[in-house]
């Protein structure tokens, strides 16, 4: 277990630096939600969501969400590409934990995606949004869950496909779908009765739907609570799905 | 003192079978291999003969569908942590993150022997100024020459001072000068620290004059074994290639000539 921690930190670290590395990672990866935010949000302020709360407090969790959603799912990406030049087997070949080149590049995923967040919310209050702090705060731990479990699923998925096109039909094709059934740009409490039903096969949607609480700071009406349990249920799946896929990729050639 | 200690690397009967929806594909069809310390062996063969899929096998990276094998010292099968501690492994591919400095690579790569960030960056130095990468240390690796890569993917796989190193392919794609280079680089490696160097190639000049002795594999089984010079005299030729052309009826898919 110890060394589980220390091998992920060794990976989390080599990631990190990466990442820090290249200056158009932290500002790329959040160009979409900001155009949302920038572009869309002002629309919405005058319109009634039916959240109770401004439409800020509705939007900004909601381009949260997306955030992780689009940032995380994408991240396999960057594996194809160590994958493909031979690191993967590199690490592979060393005593390194094989969980380790897994966990040390989510943790890493789950560190930029909350900053980033953080910023996020911090353009989205010079707009108008406004938020009691705590709930602000819980709202990142639903971001870091979330981000953790994409991540891990993106990984998961990246080692074992054949080409990064393939990659990327297979991400695209499960991420637009989701995002719109989540009622992440405009909530849920718009739709009419067949949508919302639909929408709550979708895991996203009691996340989106909890951290919009968070921003009304209503913590105990239930919502709340079911957002975490799915969403950390959700985790808890893309945990060991991740690892299992991860592990899977390691047997064959 | 040969023959009284047990081979570093001891192989039999090792295979691997591929299902494909074509059905199955024998790569390795039942190896044996050994080797003593110190020793280069050569496996030579031409491109998919089963070298690749061999080496990762004995690297750990591929469970092999039959036979058994000691590497370093540990049951492959077994044992796999403890022969990774104590193997090198360069890919053909290399294995370099385009993105990461050559130093950084170096130093994370002692990290993920376990060594402690001090040691690891001993180690590092100390590699960096023996395969003469000292002036690297802060380039990316994708600003790197061919021959460059090259030396810094062995120094990485000699991090952990291994007793056995595995180098699949090393001089492909290198320029004569690099690959000269790579030649003596190897044999120093062997001379100053009694490492048993595993290399594939399908150079038969290379073979000749690197390996102490080569296994010629080809679709998957041994065909040949023995020193460079035992070959040629056997089959009675001149050169390493009429050697090859009468044990395999055929050429290397590559020109021997450099």
């Amino acid at each position: 277990m110890n060394r589980l921690l220390s091998d992920t930190g060794v990976i989390f670290g080599r990631s990190m630096r990466q990442t820090l590395r290249s200056k158009t990672a932290l500002t790329f990866g959040m160009l979409q939600p900001l155009l949302f935010l920038a572009l869309m949000g002002p629309l919405l302020s005058k319109l009634d969501l039916r959240t109770g709360g401004t439409s800020w407090q509705a939007f900004v969790p909601g381009l949260l969400v997306q955030l992780s959603l689009l940032g995380g799912m994408f991240v396999g990406l960057g594996i194809l590409v160590e994958r493909q030049a031979g690191v993967i087997d590199r690490m592979r070949a060393t005593p390194l934990h094989p969980a380790a080149p897994l966990l040390g590049r989510a943790l890493r995923d789950v560190v930029q995606l909350v900053v980033q967040s953080a910023l996020l919310v911090l353009l989205g209050a010079a707009f108008g949004l406004r938020a009691p702090v705590a709930g602000v705060l819980l709202g990142f731990v639903f971001v870091g869950l979330l981000s953790a479990a994409l991540a891990l699923l993106s990984y998961g998925l990246a080692m074992n496909v054949r080409t990064t096109p393939e990659f990327a039909a297979i991400a695209n094709t499960v991420v637009l779908p989701m995002m719109l059934l989540a009622g992440l740009l405009l909530p849920m409490t718009l739709a009419p009765g067949w949508l919302d039903a639909a929408s709550r096969v979708v895991p996203f949607r009691y996340t989106v739907d909890a951290v919009r609480h968070l921003y009304l700071g209503e913590y105990t009406d239930g919502t709340v609570l079911a957002g975490l349990a799915v969403t950390a249920g959700l985790t808890v799946v893309a945990f060991f799905g991740g690892l299992a896929l991860f592990r899977r990729s390691g047997r064959t050639p | 003192m040969p023959g009284m200690t047990p081979p570093v690397l001891d192989v039999h009967g090792l295979s691997r079978t591929f299902q494909l929806r074509s059905g199955p594909v024998h790569a390795v069809r039942g190896i044996d291999l050994a080797a003593e310390r110190g020793e280069i062996l050569g496996v030579l063969g031409p491109n998919g003969a089963g070298k690749t899929t061999t080496v990762r096998m004995l690297a750990t990276l591929l469970p092999p569908s039959g036979g058994r094998a000691v590497v370093a010292g540990h049951d492959l099968l077994a044992d796999p942590a403890g022969v990774r501690a104590r193997i090198g492994y360069v890919a053909q591919s290399g294995g370099l993150d385009p993105n990461c400095a050559v130093g950084e690579e170096l130093v994370t790569q002692g990290r993920m022997h376990r060594l402690s960030r001090a040691e690891s960056r001993a180690r590092a130095a100390e590699l960096a100024a023996d395969l003469n990468l000292g002036d690297l240390l802060d380039r990316p690796t994708a600003a790197l020459s061919g021959g460059q890569r090259r030396r810094l993917e062995i120094a990485l796989g000699l991090v952990n001072r291994p007793e056995v190193l595995f180098l699949d392919e090393p001089t492909t794609g290198l320029d004569p000068g690099s690959r000269a280079d790579l030649w003596d680089l190897v044999r120093r490696v062997r001379h100053d620290h009694g490492t048993t160097v595993l290399l594939t190639t399908h150079y038969l000049d290379e073979a000749d004059a690197l390996a102490d002795r080569l296994v010629i594999v080809d679709a998957g089984s041994v065909v040949a074994e023995g020193a460079p010079a035992e070959l040629k005299a056997r089959h009675d030729a001149a050169t390493l290639q009429d050697a090859f052309l009468a044990i395999t009826g055929r050429a290397t898919d590559a020109p021997a000539a450099v």
